[in-house]
């Protein structure tokens, strides 16, 4: 059994996240040698719906849009080195992800590589939203479906990395199980090592907001400074035989990895820290410990395990009508009493058909409410460079573009001096949550031909 | 000492993240200083979060205490008008909202006030 010390360093924390990070994470787990995995993370909660709709639309269609993007600069490097690649860039459509990226390896000149795709998560289809019942209907409304997905674990990827893939393509999958899946591969784990099991999950949740560890989404200047945050690195996790591991980064980077910044991420989207529930284990971090070691790496210890929960999240994702945003600014001598005029015209002139939000964004645009009870006790201040906004959502696209030529029409017709309207319309989706019983939505890996 | 407290918001003694699932909220609070984290668990409770937040009428507001952090977890349901899929905020992941929370005032005791203020830009 695989004993030694087993690095996995992360090259992308979303879908929206830099292309040139992966290099240097490639460059310091070759430097450092040793068994090492990468993992991309490029799918939010309403990617997977967009990328559904996407392949209703072309068949090929439906994967990260930017998979040769985050891949091509990493891949060759990575399998000459033996570096597995997973990623949840398959999100709707991973088979179509993994012949793009067998061609992209092809051009490479890459023989035969070895890339499986992990099945399960969609239960969008007939016999999936059999399997879902009465669970779906209970959130549905009456809405349109535009997908299901089961939150798989990390079985399926580790399955297929012991059958030697050298890139495993996902779907949904619980973020940390990108990570937990090379580790059980590793170290052999099975089902009952739970304290493992959970060190590792909360490994793969350090990793999976990317530069969130190392010091991205946490300067505060003259509170918590951060070095060339422009450069921030990526992180990277040593994990240890018995799961637990240190935190740290690409070698020659920017950002910072201590203390601090490991505990806002080890907190980051946790609800109670004695049970974070995935499909591979219920972590409890009550009491782990954070010890910065120096020289940007930070030790987690004290996690641990109880058996994994045996339903399955699932995110349902339906049509959500239409979002309007219409803006206009204010500047100068008595502006934000202009601003506030201008937003009584559009509320007048909308009628009482749409529920309006107003922002005044240089006095209040974030911490308010959508019903307008904070800005209704904000007093005026004065504020000499203001922009409105007013922002509504209906299931017909009509209604929100007459409001959108009413906040167009404020240049005429509106306070004196406003300038730079801008108008927007989007199509919105909704998600609600369900649970479905593992054994009905179980995972599995599929090993594909070389092309 | 007898000094009076010393009244400073809560950003200048913790830091802390907000994250987003649906319609319910967590923000971190971890203690720059371990040292005055009794002084965070005796006065960021329950009762001040959800005065904090009143105005987005949180149906529960719930706090976790991790000591050996020097860290508490507050979880806050119903927060985000739905959540990012439903509001009309600009920020519907409620992300700047961890900074409303730290815009809370505290009463330090004057004999840990020393040293406030000072860059805390040290390794943590």
């Amino acid at each position: 059994m695989a004993r030694r010390t087993l690095a996995i360093g992360c090259g992308a924390g979303f879908s929206g996240d830099r292309w040139d990070a992966a290099g240097p994470v490639v460059d310091t787990l070759i430097e450092r040698g040793g068994p090492a995995a990468l993992i991309f993370e490029t799918l939010a909660e309403r990617t997977l719906a967009a990328a559904q709709l996407a392949r209703r639309r072309d068949p090929e269609a439906g994967y990260e849009p930017a998979l040769e993007r985050f891949v091509a600069p990493v891949l060759a490097r990575c399998v000459a080195h033996g570096i597995p690649i997973i990623g949840n860039f398959g999100a709707a459509n991973p088979h179509a992800a993994a012949r793009r990226l067998q061609a992209l390896a092809g051009a490479q000149g890459l023989a035969r590589l070895r890339v499986a795709v992990v099945e399960g998560d969609d239960l969008s289809d007939e016999q999936g939203r059999g399997a879902l019942g009465e669970a779906l209907e209970a959130v549905r409304g009456g809405r349109d479906l535009v997908a299901a997905n089961a939150y798989q674990g990390a079985d399926a990827i580790a399955g297929a990395l012991r059958a030697g893939a050298q890139v495993v393509v996902t779907g949904r999958v619980a973020d940390p199980s990108l990570a937990v899946g090379p580790a059980l591969a590793h170290f052999g784990w099975h089902e009952g090592d739970w304290d493992a099991i959970a060190r590792a999950t909360m490994a793969g949740h350090l990793l999976e907001c990317g530069a969130q560890v190392t010091g991205g989404y946490f300067a505060d200047p003259g509170m918590k400074d951060v070095p060339d945050l422009a450069a921030v690195g990526f992180p990277i996790v040593e994990i240890e035989a018995g799961g637990d591991f240190v935190v740290t980064k690409a070698a020659r980077t920017g950002g910072r990895v201590d203390a601090r910044t490991v505990k806002e991420q080890l907190l980051y989207e946790i609800h109670d820290p004695a049970a974070y529930l995935t499909p591979d284990v219920v972590a409890d971090i009550t009491d782990a410990e954070v010890c910065a070691l120096g020289d940007d790496r930070v030790a987690v210890t004290g996690v641990r395990g109880h058996p994994r929960p045996p339903m399955l999240k699932v995110t349902v994702c339906f049509d959500g009508g239409w979002l309007a945003e219409g803006e206009i600014s204010y500047a100068g001598p008595n502006a934000e009493a202009r601003a506030r005029l201008a937003a009584e015209v559009i509320r007048s002139r909308a009628g009482a058909g749409l529920a309006l939000r107003f922002d005044l964004a240089g006095v209040l645009s974030l911490f308010g409410d959508d019903h307008g009870r904070t800005l209704a006790e904000c007093v005026p201040s004065d504020a000499r460079d203001v922009r409105l906004r007013v922002a509504a959502a209906h299931c017909e696209r009509v209604p929100l573009e007459h409001l959108m030529r009413e906040v167009l029409a404020l240049y005429t017709c509106g306070p004196a001096g406003g300038g730079g309207v801008r108008t927007s319309i989007v199509p919105r989706l909704a998600t609600a949550s369900c649970f479905v019983r593992r054994e009905l939505a179980p995972a599995r890996y599929m090993m594909l031909e070389a092309a | 000492m007898s000094a009076a407290p010393v009244r400073v918001p809560l950003h200048a003694l913790a830091h802390g993240r907000s994250g987003d699932k649906g319609d319910r909220l967590n923000i971190s609070v971890i203690a720059y200083d371990a040292a005055l984290y009794p002084v965070l668990v005796e006065q960021v409770t329950e009762a001040r979060v959800t005065g904090q937040f009143r105005h987005r009428r949180p149906t529960a507001v719930r706090r976790y205490l991790l000591p050996r952090l020097a860290a508490m977890n507050f979880v806050l349901d119903g927060v985000l008008d739905g959540g990012v899929n439903a509001s009309l905020n600009l920020d519907a992941h409620g992300k700047s909202l961890a900074f409303l929370l730290l815009d809370m005032e505290i009463e330090v005791p004057a004999a840990l006030a020393a040293g406030l203020g000072r860059s805390r830009v040290q390794q943590g």
